[in-house]
């Protein structure tokens, strides 16, 4: 029944928001939220990112798409200081990224992120992954955490595995236990890294049915992704990769129907059915 | 041969053997919580983000880890005792025993060290990423996530250190505690030294009896405590 949980309806309105309830159904006109600007990072001699701006505001949604090893990762990890940069600044919210220490864990806590491959605590259970950060990084009290991650794995249609362990779930189930303990702690902004590229088919749906629902209740989020339908569901602009650049940014109607860019051209009729 | 077993009776009445393996029990357990503790505190230096951190940790295993164990109880007892005058207990041989027993835990925390950091390498680098990403500073990651995870992996080469730290506190005697094991065996020997395979072969038998628990009991939890993924 799990798989039939979430829809493309707007989500259960007993749900908690995850936002701080500032975020505008105007996204052209939102407050930046996340801005990178002449961001450039190497590994060793290869130049991953190249001189990178880019403005996501609050409320908005962007899908980043490229070819492999193109950066999109790097640029995801980035944001939240997984990797560290060579050149240029990152703020959330108009604060610079820290470099270190607490200061870093604070921002940290404000930028939620769902990895390709999940990352569920192991040795923890469902409930235990999502109360986890809320307890010890935000001191919220043990009953009150647990109240909200019941109602976050509610809301993405997992409520019934909260006393199991993450290896007894399906991959898609896992993925959307990874998405309520990144909304746990109420963050400004959601990374997606390729959230549905390591699932079975059968259940990419279900957990890109769970984002559309949080995109339309105005999440900011910044989704890697080839999910076209997604992307022209939910995105508000797709800005596509190569090489480390950006090369091209447009709507997502207006991108997968007449890209600008010869790069964007070749790399979407390798992607789209015929 | 009933002469045989008066002189046996006669030999362990005169020579506290049992005593001799507890005394080693003792120090084996006292060490053991120690070098844990410290093994695991130079674990998190050797993955932490702080480069000078990293270094202490790392240097602190090359230079213990290549150590003779003999060397470091001889010192525990010649520079830390009689030098600098550090007492630990009151009594002689209290004293001596706690400074084996800290020369025992320096030495095996390097090895703790190194089997909790092969621990560490089983958890995927996706935990302690995760773990960063939901705000949890360096020690509340190591503590609550990595760690956890990493003991559990590590099961199998800690107990083999334990192994190592119950021979190996043997050395002891270096340090005067003169009542454990070895030293027993060899007054033992020098008082009768006509039964000399014997001897060896009690107190053989004896360390056998006490190591073999220890590896069943690992593996055992290794295999029950490891975690699916
Ligand atoms: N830790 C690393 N060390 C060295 N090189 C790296 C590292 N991580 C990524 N790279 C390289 O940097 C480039 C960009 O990688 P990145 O993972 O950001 O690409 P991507 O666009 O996410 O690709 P994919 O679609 O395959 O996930 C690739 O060439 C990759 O091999
Ligand atoms: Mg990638």
């Amino acid at each position: 029944m799990d798989h039939e949980a979430i829809t493309d309806e707007p989500v259960a309105s007993s749900a908690p928001r995850p936002t701080s309830g500032t975020a505008t159904t105007d996204r052209a006109t939102g407050e930046p939220l996340v801005e990178l600007e002449g961001v450039n990072k190497h590994f060793g001699a290869l130049h991953v990112l190249k001189d990178i701006n880019l403005t996501v505001r609050k409320g908005e949604v962007l899908v980043v798409i490229g070819p492999s090893g193109s950066g999109k990762s790097t640029l995801c990890r980035a944001i939240n200081r997984l990797e560290t940069i060579d050149t240029g600044t990152i703020a959330i919210d108009g604060q610079k990224l820290p470099e270190e220490g607490r200061a870093l864990a604070r921002l940290r806590a404000d930028v939620g992120m769902v990895f390709q491959s999940f990352n569920l605590f192991a040795h923890k259970t469902v409930l235990d992954n999502v109360t986890l950060g809320p307890r010890k990084a935000r001191g919220t009290p043990k009953k009150a955490a647990a109240d909200q991650a019941r109602a976050l794995l509610d809301r993405v249609g997992v409520a019934n595995q909260a006393n199991k362990m993450p290896a007894q779930l399906s991959g898609g189930q896992q993925q959307r236990v990874a998405i309520a303990r990144a909304l746990a702690m109420q963050p400004k902004v959601m990374l997606f890294d390729e959230p549905t590229s390591a699932l079975d088919p059968e259940m990419v749906n279900e957990v890109l049915d769970a984002m559309v629902a949080l995109a339309r209740e105005g999440m900011t989020m910044i989704v890697v992704t080839h999910e076209m339908g997604f992307a022209r569901k939910a995105a508000d602009r797709v800005v596509f990769m190569a090489d480390g650049q950006i090369v091209e940014e447009a709507p997502p109607e207006e991108f997968f129907t007449a890209p600008k860019s010869d790069r964007a051209r070749d790399f979407l009729s390798k992607i789209l059915p015929h | 041969m009933d002469d045989y077993f008066a002189e046996l009776g006669e030999l362990f009445e005169r020579f506290n053997v049992v005593g001799a393996f507890w005394t080693n029990i003792q120090l084996t357990f006292w060490a053991a919580l120690i070098a844990l503790a410290l093994g695991t505190v130079l674990a998190l230096m050797r993955i932490s983000p702080i480069a000078s951190l990293r270094f202490a940790g790392t240097a602190y295993v090359n230079v213990i880890r290549n150590t003779p164990l003999t060397v470091i109880i001889i010192f525990m007892v010649l520079v830390v005792w009689t030098l600098f005058a550090v007492t630990l207990a009151p009594g002689f041989n209290d004293n001596f025993f706690r400074l084996a027993v800290i020369g025992l835990a320096i030495y095996h925390a390097a090895f703790v060290c190194e089997a909790i950091r092969s621990g560490v390498n089983t958890v995927p680098v996706g935990q302690a990423e995760a773990a960063r990403a939901i705000g949890l500073p360096f020690l509340a990651a190591a503590r609550l996530v990595i760690l956890p995870q990493a003991f559990r992996g590590s099961i199998a080469p800690l107990g083999n250190t334990l192994i190592a730290l119950l021979k190996n506190s043997t050395v002891a005697a270096a340090g005067s505690v003169s009542w454990e094991t070895a030293s027993t065996m060899r007054l033992m020997i020098e008082f009768r030294p006509d039964h000399l395979y014997l001897i060896f072969f009690i107190f053989a038998l004896g360390y056998v009896v006490l190591v073999i628990p220890i590896g069943v009991v690992t593996t055992w939890l290794s295999d029950r405590l490891a975690v699916k993924r």
